[in-house]
């Protein structure tokens, strides 16, 4: 045995191929992944505390932060809703059509986000199929910002929900009803907490997700200075102008505000596994 | 004389005597499946179909001229080339962490399990600017690779770069559970049965993991080609030469050519349909196989 699986190892396995295959993965990690993205935060050291704290509070960085946190925070909400909404209808009832539908949840995984930029600026446009209808603007206003990261975050909380929901006892349902409750508290009262974990976890993974996206975003957004400039947009804005050590401190930030999401994900998603657990 | 025969039509039975306590009442279910059918029809199906419709507006003649324009027949070959190398490479990234993760129990698995994922949680963005800090004209490396006339940002090396880092985690994600639930029983079977480890993993976890693995490639292919954020960084969108399928697509729209933009968009949003429908059917196997 050699000494990285005498260190590990806390099981003797008699299957081979540990040190390669963790040597493996390992050394490509950290190529591909890791060295690149400590990069980032070398970079940033090159920059004076007082630099470094200018470039991340500008007053248009500082726009744009509030910006995409909070339309981030609207589509990942929205989604909320009428992703539990979708999946409970998706896993619960019949309908014609219902597995092309489940299969088309997935469609803003697959499809690539400058067709869906595209697609929903000339939809939300004022001439356009829907905009047209609408006495305000959507397209090149924050509000198609929007309606842009609502698109790509729509599969998370219906992914999340569905194994949950498949998974749900109906004993629980039928005690509460024989115990007397009506069916809306056996839905608000046993039903909608055992969901709740997963919920939150669908939302927070939409959420991250909006955090970062660009691809659909840019061509709906107008991308007006102060207005709807998302700080992803920013980022290549300043690097656009050579201004790479500006570039990376907005990357730092958010790339700190996305490990930290990471961190509650996984809480969430621990606290789900244990809610599950018990209930099975 | 034919006897009339008496109407058959007892009184017909109520089919459904009494609700049962855990369904919801016809009228909630309507409004429920009402509102999942707006949201995704406003969401999901009008901008699919909208692709479609802007690139026929202008006839058929419009669509083909843009699709075989040369500049789109070579972001067409690169986007080709940047997916054909990056899935090699993370196949076999996938397979190594997926049989490190599912069949040793060792210190600091949650660790390599959050660092799989980390290519998820970072902007497509940055994962561009990573590699122009790195090999960029100001980057580390970027003096010496002047020195010896290598292009990486700019060029397709970079874009390559970025596409294996936004598609690391696809494989190993739909391995990691699926070997961890298949156990290593079998694998120890064929080993003490007098199979070398290759001869095991080739026999023995390649065709029971060969769904996964193939619905694995099937996703990882479609966000390789579809990548847009990370590439566009590092590309240079210089026509012909560095320019993928998404990337000229937002040239073609930024310089109002709708119609063309759009009927190079028919070709992914294809690509994304035919992903799809291979998804279910992946599926389905691995229902089948696991059952």
């Amino acid at each position: 045995m050699s000494v990285a699986s005498r260190l590990l190892l806390k099981r003797h396995s008699v299957l081979p191929g540990f040190n390669l295959a963790l040597g493996f993965a390992l050394l490509y990690l950290s190529l591909i992944v890791l060295i690149p993205l400590s990069a980032a935060f070398f970079k940033t050291f090159t920059l004076s505390w007082g630099a470094f704290a200018e470039a991340v509070t500008a007053p248009r960085v500082l726009a744009s932060y509030r910006l995409t946190f909070f339309a981030s925070l609207a589509a990942a909400a929205l989604n909320a809703v009428f992703g539990l909404i979708t999946a409970w209808v998706l896993v619960r009832y019949e309908f014609p059509f219902k597995r092309l539908i489940d299969a088309l949840v997935d469609l803003p995984f697959a499809l690539p986000t400058a067709v869906a930029g595209i697609a929903l600026t000339a939809l939300w446009a004022q001439n356009g199929w829907l905009g047209h209808w609408l006495p305000f603007k959507v397209a090149f206003t924050p509000l198609g910002v929007w309606v842009a990261l609502v698109f790509i975050g729509l599969p998370f909380v219906v992914r999340t929900l569905q194994p949950v929901l498949e998974q749900l006892p109906h004993d629980l349902e039928e005690a509460a009803a024989t115990l007397g409750a009506t069916r809306a508290q056996a839905l608000a009262r046993v039903v909608f907490p055992q969901l709740l974990p997963a919920l939150l976890t669908g939302f927070a993974l939409a959420f991250a997700r909006a955090l970062g996206e660009y691809g659909s975003v840019i061509f709906i957004a107008g991308n007006m200075p102060m207005v709807s400039e998302i700080t992803p947009l920013l980022i290549i804005t300043k690097l656009e102008q050579y201004d790479y050590a500006g570039a990376t401190a907005l990357a730092v930030v958010m790339l700190v505000a996305s490990f930290a999401l990471l961190l509650l994900i996984n809480l969430l998603q621990a606290w789900a596994r244990r809610r599950q657990g018990a209930t099975v | 004389m034919t006897i009339a025969l008496p109407a058959v039509t007892p009184a017909k039975q109520p089919t459904s005597p009494l609700p049962r306590p855990t369904e919801d009442p016809r009228w909630l279910r309507g409004l429920l499946i009402t509102l999942a059918l707006a949201f995704m029809g406003l969401f999901l199906f009008v901008p699919l179909a909208c692709v479609f419709y802007e690139a026929l507006k202008k006839g058929w003649d419009v669509y083909f001229a843009a699709i075989v324009d040369p500049d789109a027949i070579s972001a067409l070959k690169l986007t080709l080339l940047a997916a054909g190398i990056s899935l090699p490479l993370n196949l076999a990234f996938g397979l190594a962490a997926a049989w490190v993760v599912a069949k040793y129990d060792f210190r600091g698995k949650q660790i390599l399990l959050t660092l799989i994922d980390l290519p998820f949680s970072v902007s497509p963005v940055i994962a561009g600017l990573i590699y122009v800090l790195i090999f960029g004209a100001q980057g580390w490396f970027g003096e010496w690779l002047r020195d010896h006339d290598i292009r990486v940002i700019f060029a397709v090396p970079g874009i390559v770069l970025a596409t294996i880092f936004v598609t690391v985690p696809f494989i190993a994600r739909e391995l990691i559970p699926l070997m961890q639930a298949q156990g290593s029983e079998q694998e120890e079977a064929a080993l003490l049965l007098g199979a070398s480890g290759w001869q095991t993993f080739y026999r023995i976890t390649l065709p029971r993991i060969r769904w996964a693995l193939l619905y694995g490639l099937i996703l990882s292919n479609a966000r390789a080609m579809g990548e847009f954020g990370a590439v566009s960084v590092v590309s240079g969108h210089v026509r012909g030469q560095t320019n993928t399928l998404p990337l000229h697509i937002e040239i073609a729209y930024n310089e109002y050519q709708f119609a063309a933009a759009f009927a190079v968009a028919t070709l992914l949003a294809a690509l994304a349909l035919v992903t799809l429908g291979l998804k279910v059917l992946v599926e389905r196997q691995v229902k089948k196989t696991s059952t």
